[in-house]
Formats: structure tokens, sequence, C-alpha cells
């Protein structure tokens, strides 16, 4: 030991040390970085958290609306004149009625005394294009409602749905005092003169809106510029700046109001006109609901409505939303759940748009894949895990497998393209072609799942199985097997949620075009939920952002259901050897 | 006619079956203990001599059908539309649909009569096919039932075809990798070297061109001179969003697992442990949505708000969602390897009066620094080829651009905007699609099968 | 501190001792108790170790030899489920002492495990990680020389002094092994426990370990548990022998092996069972 005699010559070895102030001061050093990184930890999954609220905040925000829908529900005189005009009675005839004048009528008589083309036409374009629909089923079911007057609910076009739903323009009531009122005419463009200069205030708050405005377009053009945009683009926008500054700095005798201000509504006389000019002492306009008298009004007995957001930056124009408003104080409108959109195939109109078809399509192409990815997967993982010998090609196929599992799932996707639809000549968007790409695509994680299953199988059940003569195929299918498929089930459905939510790969194979019908055959044109889903966040109506996140928000409760299933399956057979 | 195949496939294996079990029991007379097989297996082996050969005479035939109608159709097609590649296509087109009983309209005489041509010949042709089918089928029935004794090895002839079944299924894998080869090398060989290719680039522009602009190729007047296929915007974009994506997850996804390994309680393992499995069950294309319509104009919002100009579709939301994404796949794997870290090591660091965290940054992470770098490597592959959120929240101008305020597009955001749609096989445009696919599959598939193999070692070098 | 005597101490058997101790006390526990979630591993454990000698555990496997060993470094505060009463004192002070930091309580009682497990960093810095943490250097060549002088004490020195940059786990076993003890001495504790350190090793390499913790007693106080008798016999002063969780006999080795006085110690070393 003479390493040792060696080592005690120097100076013997330092013993750590606690107590001093500099020891002490080290220490809590250390604690104080065990403590930082330990916050590490909880930050970090915190924000993880986070994130996933915020996502599932967002889409349900968006979401939940979109599973309600406004009704016009009103009396509606299911007029034989317009649907079965000859009296026939037989289910053709009833189908080819015109449901929508009927639906028309209807609304016509809910908001009466709606005068001039243009006046109908904007009244009518608050029904959806598919309001008569469910008027037809239910005709079409009981022909004795023809001739009668029943309660329906009549669909609600899209932008007066969103406008229910609370996107649309805050509603402002002005009912201060004001003195007497006399209109010129209860119909077409009148004048309204007024005692006093009832109207100079709401000059000068029309003249700051004219002013902010133009200060916001200043803003805009100072950006553009920023970023390089050429003065000439800008042209517009400066004149029409200039032109605002204008307006605010004329005379206060009288004011124009267009769409780009807050717009202004005269109640009175039970109908409402909207103002086109002001001046302080009279206001120009034109009636949208007719006036049931020329009488002077009191004071208090009429007011003015604003509606705040411009009406260049709504959807629903000034007569929509007077309309609207007129329903709604009848208490005709009704919110009600959407079953429709659990009913329906894809629709260029927001309202009527559903799910059906995406769904069926979903189903048909998981069943494709899982028909073939189930049966080929338990098989090869058999394979590799009981009967493979070790050599080159066992090495290769598993390599392959591994790898195969990371390659992106769009590649999957040319694989599909340029094999099953070029080279096979399959039909381009059917669930057939999808359901084989996606099996393609989850095999491998099906194979890794269930030979992990097989593996956790213990030895001694297999030589329990030789061992009373049975072969090997016998001990694997008799035995083994059956003791592995809770493993391999559990594998199979999160394998098929992934196939769920997987678009890539089926947009290159056609799966994007636009269908109305439901498919029902596997080489019919079809699309999936999750194309489905993208291809209505592409589309520019808000009313489609909501019908987005709804139709996410099922998927979610699909696939939530889904794992939810293998979590308790897992769980229920969980063994422990 | 697939109906009447499967018919016919399904009857010679339950008539293979029952005939040969029943002939089995009358030779053993009971004595099935000196029988070498069980009569079942006679049953099932018979079965599977009637219906496989059957099952591959429909499979070939009605490929083979398929190819003769076709054949005929083109022959019945005029000269001039024979030998115009691109308009026999579109015939054969209108040929097949109106044979499917699609609507025949305003097709021509020629058309009609070439489809009359198509399915008469596809008639025959599968006609023939299901009498040898059936033919075929028979004989191995015959054969198989000829060959039952008490003798014979019916369970080893049958465990033998059982073993070939499970072998190829078990090379699909494999059959799926060459398909995808075969798909995207085929392509990309014809977008580089096939004469026939209007418009294409040599390699080098690709691989180092600083434009890309495939749109310009479809209008045929403007022909090649605004066509531009340099890949370089592309890779800078992918790479940018894919950096962005792992600045986010990395650390995230790296601490959540140290947590989640190392300091969590049951309690608090039983609730993040869900969080993060919601967040990797939750579809792609639902990321998308909320990065374009939820993150894009909050990060928007937040640059103006310090005078900053972000593009309305910039990398760095794109890149935020996509990094999202991958903290779940980052703090599973290195869960996993952070746990393969023997105990022994750990004890090692504390029976040495290290605290908590210099055992984990001193002596765990070191050991668990290749199964850390894999998953890292693995969650870049990934990144490079997720489609959906950037497809949703990047945009689709090719700007050689390093910053992540601007707008960019990537490799696979081409190739779904070339592809979807209508797409002409030859132009240069969708083969360009298919080169990008190429690059897509071999960078991820470098860097996933050196991934591989690096935990591979490291499990091994802790086993 | 609670120093107050225990009641229950009074009541428990002692363990039955042959010699009175020659050193003084090092560690001293009474009445200690552990429990892995509702199992009882440790019972009424007590028992008085001398300074710098080395005191051997043995038993047959399971009796609790080992668990109580990482108690006297408070080792099992690493396992959730593990719960550690009764009282253990080192120098007369309660190890368990809320106040008292196990950091510091294992950099004065180091450890050698079953297995080496040597960092896999370079020979050097598994030395050198010790100093590192708790501060024990202040300059590179202080370090170098703490290094070498505790390779040295492992008898490692001749065997590494030219690879001390290549990797720990290169070493072989033994070397290994006396790799795990000189990082355990380069902080200069004043215990070293070990928990059957040459049981992974081949007979050469266990006898340089051995050789090894004769010199180490010159300076260390020294706990070892083992499952060999013989090694037992030559290394320790004193032996304790755990049953069934319970200690039932302690006392100078020669006595121990020569004249137990409990029943199951005699049939243990002469081999009815264990």
């Amino acid at each position: 030991m003479t390493d040792i005699t060696a080592g005690g010559v120097s100076a013997p070895l330092r013993r750590v040390e606690f107590d001093t102030p500099a020891a002490k001061a080290r220490l809590r050093g250390r604690y104080r970085s065990e403590a930082r990184f330990k916050s590490y930890g909880i930050i970090a999954l915190c924000i993880a958290a986070t994130f996933l609220i915020a996502l599932l905040a967002s889409i349900f925000s968006r979401g939940i609306p979109g599973f309600f829908q406004h009704y016009l529900v009103t009396e509606v005189l299911v007029d034989a004149a317009k649907i079965d005009p000859q009296g026939k009675g037989d289910a053709a005839t009833l189908r080819a009625g015109d449901y929508t004048a009927v639906a028309r009528a209807a609304l016509a008589e809910a908001v009466p005394g709606v005068e001039g083309r243009q006046m109908k036409k904007e009244l009518n374009s608050l029904l959806s294009s598919g309001a008569g629909d469910a008027l037809r089923e239910q005709v079409i079911a009981n022909p004795s409602l023809v001739g009668q007057r029943i309660k329906v609910p009549l669909l609600l076009a899209d932008e007066a749905d969103l406008f229910l739903k609370d996107s649309g323009t805050k509603l402002l009531v002005l009912s201060e005092t004001r003195g007497i009122a006399t209109p010129s005419a209860k119909t077409g463009e009148i004048t309204i003169l007024v005692g006093a200069n009832d109207f100079a205030d709401d000059i000068a708050v029309v003249k700051a809106e004219l002013k902010a405005l133009a200060a916001s377009i200043d803003e805009t053009v100072a950006l553009r510029k920023e970023r390089g945009a050429t003065p000439e683009s800008l042209d517009s926008l400066v004149k029409e700046a200039v032109e605002l500054r204008r307006r605010y700095d004329a005379a206060a005798t009288s004011e124009t109001l267009d769409s780009k201000t807050a717009s202004r509504l005269v109640a009175i006389n039970g109908g409402i006109v909207k103002i086109k000019e002001m001046s302080p002492t009279s206001v120009k306009g034109e009636v949208i609901l007719p006036l049931k008298s020329t009488d002077d009004a009191a004071p208090g007995t009429w007011g003015i409505r604003v509606y705040e957001t411009p009406e260049s930056n709504r959807n629903l124009n000034d007569l929509g939303v007077t309309f609207l408003e007129e329903l709604k104080a009848k208490g005709l409108v009704e919110s009600q759940f959407n079953f429709a959109f659990f009913t329906r195939g894809d629709s260029r109109e927001a309202e009527l748009a559903g799910i059906q078809g995406a769904l069926v399509g979903s189903i048909l192409t998981l069943l494709v894949t899982i028909g073939l990815c189930l049966p080929i997967g338990v098989l090869a993982a058999i394979y590799l895990e009981e009967f493979a010998p070790k050599n080159w090609i066992t090495e290769l196929i598993e390599i392959n497998i591994n790898n195969l599992a990371a390659v992106p799932s769009i590649v999957f996707g040319l694989l599909g393209l340029a094999v099953f639809l070029n080279f096979f000549g399959m039909p381009r968007s059917a669930p057939l072609v999808g359901g084989l790409v996606l099996a393609l695509l989850v095999l491998p994680t099906i194979i890794i799942a269930s030979r992990a299953a097989l593996k956790s199988v213990p030895p001694s059940i297999r030589e329990a199985a030789l061992g009373v003569g049975a072969s090997k195929q016998q001990a694997v299918f008799h035995h083994v097997l059956p003791l592995a498929m809770p493993g391999i089930m559990t594998g199979t459905i999160i394998g098929m949620a992934h196939a769920l939510g997987e678009t890539a790969p089926l947009l290159m194979i056609g799966m994007v075009a636009f269908i109305v019908d439901v498919p029902s055959t596997l080489s019919q044109s079809a699309t999936v939920l999750p194309v489905q889903i993208f291809l209505w966040s592409d589309l520019p109506e808000p009313a489609f952002k909501m019908k987005t996140a709804a139709a996410i928000m099922v998927l979610l409760a699909v696939l939530f259901v889904m794992n939810g299933l293998a979590i308790w399956l897992r769980k229920k057979f969980e063994r422990r050897w | 006619m697939a109906g009447w195949y499967a018919l016919v496939v399904v009857a010679l294996m339950l008539a293979g079956f029952a005939l040969a079990r029943g002939r089995a029991q009358s030779i053993a007379g009971g004595d099935y203990a000196g029988m070498h097989s069980l009569p079942s297996y006679h049953g099932l082996y018979t079965a599977s001599l009637a219906f496989i050969p059957a099952l591959l005479t429909f499979l070939i035939g009605s490929q083979i059908a398929g190819y003769l109608a076709t054949h005929s159709a083109v022959s019945a097609l005029p000269n001039d539309i024979q030998s115009d590649i691109l308009r026999q296509g579109a015939a054969l087109r209108e040929v097949v649909n109106i044979v499917r009983g699609g609507p025949v309209g305003s097709a021509s005489a020629e058309i009609q009569s070439a489809a009359a041509s198509y399915s008469s010949t596809l008639f025959a042709a599968q006609w023939i096919t299901l009498a040898s089918g059936v033919f075929i089928g028979l004989a191995g029935l015959s054969w198989g039932l000829s060959r039952i004794s008490m003798n014979f090895r019916a369970r080893n002839s049958f465990e033998k075809m059982v073993y070939v079944l499970l072998w190829i299924c078990a090379t699909i894998a494999v059959l799926t990798t060459i398909g995808i080869v075969f798909s995207v090398v085929g392509e990309t060989y014809r977008f580089f070297f096939d004469p026939a290719i209007k418009g294409k680039p040599t390699v080098g522009e690709f691989l180092f061109g600083t434009d890309w602009n495939p749109q310009a190729a479809m209008r045929a007047d403007q022909g090649e001179i605004n066509t531009a296929y340099g890949f370089l915007p592309l890779l800078v974009g992918t790479l940018l969003i894919t950096v962005i994506a792992i600045l986010v997850a990395g650390p995230l996804g790296l601490f959540s697992a140290i947590y989640l390994a190392e300091y969590a309680s049951p309690g608090v393992r039983a609730v993040a442990k869900p969080i993060l499995e919601i967040l990797a069950g939750i579809p792609t294309v639902v990321l998308g949505f909320f990065a374009a319509l939820t993150v894009a104009p909050y990060v928007r919002g937040w640059g103006e708000a310090f005078g900053l100009n972000v593009a309305s579709e910039s990398a760095l939301a794109a890149g935020l969602v996509m990094g999202m994404m991958i903290i779940p796949f980052i703090s599973s794997l290195s869960d996993d390897v952070i746990n393969a870290v023997p105990q022994s090591l750990r004890d090692g660091a504390y029976a040495m009066g290290a605290t908590k965290s210099e055992t984990i940054r001193q002596v765990i992470l070191p050991a668990a620094l290749p199964g850390i770098v894999s998953a890292f490597m693995l969650a870049i592959s990934r990144a490079i080829g997720e489609t959906m959120i950037v497809v949703m929240a990047a945009g689709l101008a090719a700007n050689l651009t390093f910053n992540p305020l601007d707008a960019v597009t990537t490799i696979t955001v081409q190739i779904k905007t070339i592809l979807v749609g209508d797409q002409e096989f030859d132009s240069a445009k969708t083969l360009a699609a298919f080169a990008l696919g190429f690059v897509l599959f071999f960078v991820t598939l470098v860097l996933n099968f050196i991934a591989l193999k690096v935990v591979q070692k490291y499990r091994e070098q802790y086993d | 501190m609670d120093m107050r005597p225990d009641p229950l101490v009074m009541m428990t058997t002692q363990a039955p001792t042959h010699a009175t101790l020659s050193a003084p006390t090092k560690v001293a526990a009474k009445n200690v108790n552990v429990f892995y979630g509702a199992k009882q591993a440790l019972t009424n454990v007590s028992v008085e170790i001398p300074e710098k000698s080395v005191t051997a555990f043995i038993g047959p496997s399971g009796c609790g030899k080992s668990t109580f060993l990482r108690c006297i470094n408070r080792m099992n505060d690493t396992v959730d489920s593990c719960r550690v009463e009764g009282l253990i004192q080192i120098d007369g002070k309660d190890i368990y002492d809320p106040a008292l930091d196990p950091v510091q309580l294992r950099a004065r009682v180091g450890m050698v495990f079953q297995k080496p497990n040597p960092f896999p960093k370079s020979v050097y810095d598994n030395v050198a990680y010790g100093p590192r943490i708790h501060g024990l250097s202040r300059s590179k060549a202080e370090l170098d020389q703490i290094v070498e002088q505790s390779l040295r004490k492992a008898s490692l020195w001749e065997e590494v002094k030219d690879r001390l940059s290549d990797s720990g786990t290169g070493l072989s076993g033994g070397q290994q092994q006396r790799l795990c003890i000189a990082r355990t001495i380069a902080i200069n504790p004043e215990i070293i426990l070990m928990d059957e350190p040459c049981s992974a090793l081949d007979p050469i390499a266990t006898a340089r370990i051995e050789e090894l913790m004769e010199e180490l007693r010159k300076n260390f106080t020294m706990i070892i548990v083992t499952h060999s008798m013989q090694q037992a016999a030559r290394v320790s002063q004193r032996t304790a022998f755990f049953h069934l969780g319970i200690l039932v006999e302690t006392g100078s080795t020669s006595d121990i092996f020569t004249n137990p006085v409990d029943k199951r110690t005699q049939d243990y070393i002469t081999g009815r069972f264990g």
C-alpha cells in the first residue's frame, strides 16, 4: 500500500464544513438553485396546460353557439295555391311545392307594411334559402296540413342568426325628452320637423364620429407607408380623410348620414324612419316600417335609435337589423338546438351545412382502415414476436416498421396518389382509397402496440401449452393471442383515433371535394370530418367559422370517447404477471 | 362483379372445409387419436387449397380484364385521339364515367362507341375470370380431398400456409416503404431528367435557386420565363418554423419531463400526464384552426403593440402552435429516457450529498443525453413533416427570409397546394411536388434512422 | 434536538452485547423502526458503533441490514413509501432532526454501493464531483491534488493516472468500485457506509477492496453490509447480526463468530440457514 503512504505525505483532505458563514451561504445558494430548477418544471407544465386551456376555450367559445340556430317561429299558412294548386295530394307534388314562398308569406305577415321591391328583398333575405325544408318534410308526412295554419320554426339566414348571436351591433335608444315632432307622411321618403334645436346634439356626435374616422384613416395611411406602400395606392384613403375633415369643419346646419358612421333611426308613431339627412330642426329619411299616422308626436313618445356599428362594417344592413329587432320585439324569434347539423350534408349556406356526410365518410374510411390494418398488424406482430428467425431480413423489417412510424403523413398521401390512384386507377376521393392510405399510416403503430402486448405475456404460458403437446402455432393462437388481446385492442383504438384525426394524406387523394350527398358506398366520393373542418375553416363567412369550431367539438368528443375507451380497456384488463 | 367473386370464394372455402372434415371423420371412424391431424385441420387445409387459388385468379383476372377493356376502348377511339396522350386520358375518363353509370349526356359518338367496346370486353373478360376461378378452386378442392388419410399431416401443411401468411403480413411494411420510394423517386427522376417535361429545372437550380414560383408554369403562354423551382425559400421557411417550434417545445417539453420523472407527486402526475396526452391527441387540423384564428391575430396584435410589422400569416404563429404540438412528443420521449437512467446513478449522487437538481443536471441529464438528443431529432422530423398547421397558418408566399414575423411557406404547404385540386400528371409543377416529397421523405428518414439507432444503443447500455 | 431519554428505550430488550466498547461511540441507534408502506422492515433496532473501526452487518437476505445502513445517511428519504421512526445519532446529534439537512449529512456520511456506479463522466470528474458541489477546492491545482490524493487512498492512482480523462464507466468492475470509493473519500467523510461492496466483484478485486478497508479504518468509521461471513470475519472488528428485521446480536467479531449468545446467530454462522 505504497499509494497511501505516498498520499499521507501531503496535507490531509479537507473536510466539508457547514458551520462557517461562507459554507452556510453556499448551501443556501445551492438550495435556491434547487428551488429555481424545480420551478422551471412547474412553469413548463403550467404553460403546456395554459396552451391546452387556451385552445379548448377558443374552440368552445366559438363552437357552442354553432350548435344553436335561430328560427322564426310563427303561424304559417300552408297555402294550397303555392304547394298543391291542382289538389293532387300525392308525395311528388307535395315535394315540388314552393315552400319558400309559404315561408316568405309568413314573414311578410309577421312584419306588415313593408313596401317596395328592395325592402321586400331585404326582408326575405332574413330567411334561409332552406327555410321551407322542415315544413316540406312535415307536409309530406302529413298531407292534411295543406290549407291549414300551423306554427312551425322557419330557419333564419346565417347573417341574421349571427346578428342575433350578439356579433351584430350595439343598439342604443336615445329617449331624453325632445320637443314635438311632426312627420310629413306615413311611408316613403319623409321629413320630420321638430320645434326646438332638438337634433343639434346629435349632429355634434356625428361630427365627432367623422373626426375619429378621419384620424383612424390617417393612422392606416401612416402604417401602410411605413410598410412601403406606394403613395398612389393610398391616394383614395387620403382623399377620404380630407373629405371627412371637410365635413367635420363645415357649419352645423345639416349633416348627411352614410354607411361609414353609426346609423340613426327615428321611432315615431309606431313606425321607424332611417335618417339620411339631419339638421338641428328637422330630419329627412326613409320609412322602413310604416307610421300609423302623421299626427304630431308628443315629447317622450318618440325617440332616436342608434345602431353603433357603421353599416359598412356589418353583415346585416339597417333594414335587416330593423326587421329583426321588430321580429324580436314581437317574440317570434327563437334559438333552438340545431339537430340538422348532424343530419345534413355540406352546403354553401352556413345555416344549412351539416356534418353527416363527413361523419359517414369518416366511418366508412375507418371501417376500411380497421378491416385492413387490424388483421395485418396483428399477424405481422405475431410473426415478428413469435416466429421470426433472427436474420437480416427480420432486422430489415423491424427497422422498416420503426422508421415508417415516423414518416410524415403527407408522404403517405403521395404514395396513395401515385400508387393507388394513378397506378391502380382507383377512384379519387373514395373512402376505399382513404382507408387504404390510413391503414398503411397506422399499421406501424398497431404492429408496435401488438408486439408490446405479445411480449408482455410471460413465456411460461407458451411453455405450458407446448408442454401439453400443442404446436407452436396452437400455443400462440390458443393461449398467447387471447391474453394479449386487450393490449392489442388498446393499441388499435389509439391507432384509429390517430387515423380519425388525420387530414393531410386525404387531401392528396382528393377527399377535399365539395360533397353535399351523404356517401353510402366505399367507392363514392366522400369527405371526412377533419377534412370538412379544413374546408369550412377556409371559407370567409363568419358563420362557417362557428360551424368549424362546432365540428371540431364533435371530432374532439369522438376522440375523447375513443381514448377513454382505450384507457378503460387498459385499466380493466391490466394484468401483472 | 366483386360480389360474385366474393360469393365464389366464400362458397369454395365453406365447401372445402365441410367436405374435407366430413371425409376425414369418416376415414377416422371415431379413432381421432390414431389420426395424425384432427378432422378440422383437414378441413382448414382443403378449404385453403380451394379458395386461395380462386382468390388469386380473381385478383389477377380482374386486373387483366380492366387492362383488356381499356385497350379495346383505346383502339375504338379515332387515331388523332389515340396519338395524343392527354386527350386519350381525358377520353378514357369519360368512357369509364359512362360505363360506371354516369350521364351519357353530351358524349360524342366516338366516345360512346368506345364505351360500348369497353363494357363488352370487360363483361367477357370478367366472366372468363369468374369461370376459371371456379374451375381452379374446384381443382384445388378435389386435390385437397384426395390427400386426406390417417397419416396425412394436414396440421403441419396448414400451419406452413399460416406461416407464409404471417410472413406476408410482416413484409407489408417493407412493401409500403418500397411503394413510397417508387412513387417519389420515379416522379422525381422524371422531374429532373424526363425530356418531355417542359420548364423543369436542373438539380442545381432546384437545390440552390432562391425563387419558387410553380404557379407561373401553369400558363402555357408565359412558358418557361416565369417558372422558378428554387427550393431554398421553402427550406428556409420550413427550418424557420421548425426552429421556432423547437425553441418553444424543447425547454417546455424537457422541463415537463424532468419534473414529471423526478419531482412530481403521484397526484400531480395524475393531472399533468392526461393534460399532455390530450395535447398529443389533438388533431393537427384543430391546431391549425387555432393557429390561424386565435394565435396569429394575437401575435399580430402584440407585435403591433410594440410597433413591429407582423404579417398576418407569420412564421411565429405557426411555429408557436407547432411547438405546442411537439411539447407532449418531447416530454414523453424524454420521460422514457430519464426513467431508463438506472437508480444506482441517482443513489451515487445523493450519497455524495448532491441536491436533487444537482443530481439531475450533473448526472442524470448527461447520462440521458443521447436519448434526449434523439427525442429532439424525432421532434424535428415531426415538425418538418407536419402539414395542416402550416397549411392553415403559414402563408403561400415563398419569401427567403429569416424574420419570424414575416410570412414564409414550407415544403409541405407547397406539396399540398400543388397537388390539391386537378392536376396534370405530366407537368413540371405536379412533378415538383413529388420532388419536394422526396426531399421530405429523405430528410425525415435520415433523422429518424439516426435517432432510432442512438436510442437503441442507449437502451442497450442500461439494460 | 430531543435528548430526553425515551421511555420505550428502557423497556425494549437490548440485544446482548459482549464486550464494552473500547473506542468512543460514533453512531448510536435507539429503537429504530422502518416501514415500507404498511410493511415493517426493521423492528426496534438499537446499536452503538465505535469510531475508526469496521463494523459488519451480517444476516440472511431481506433481514433489513441494508435498510438500516441506508438509514444512517438518510438515503431512505429518496424512497417515497419509506418511513423511519426512532432515534439515530451521530456524535450525539439526531440525524433525523428536521433542522438537519440531508445534503449536509451525506457529505459527512459517504456511501459505496453494491454495484459500482461511476457517473458517466471522466475518472477525474467522478472524483472531483463531491469537492465541486461542496466547494472544497479554491483552485484547479487544489482540486487536482484532492483527486490525486483520493485516488491514491483508494489505491487506484497508479492504474488510472494516465487516463484520468477516460470515462469512468470504461474501467473494470473492481476499478470502478475503487473509483467509487475514491469519489467518496474525496470529500473526506467521517463515516463510510458500504453496501455489499464486493458482491459484484471477482475474488482478486475483492481482496484489494478488503485491503483498502483495512487501511481506511485508520481515518474513517466504516460500516459494511456483507453476505459473506468470511469477509465479515476478515475485515471487521465488530459484527451485528440481523434476522427478520430484528438486530439479534452485536459484539466484537471474534466473539460473534466463536461464541454467539443467541441460538439464531449460532445457527446462521454454522450454516443452518441463510
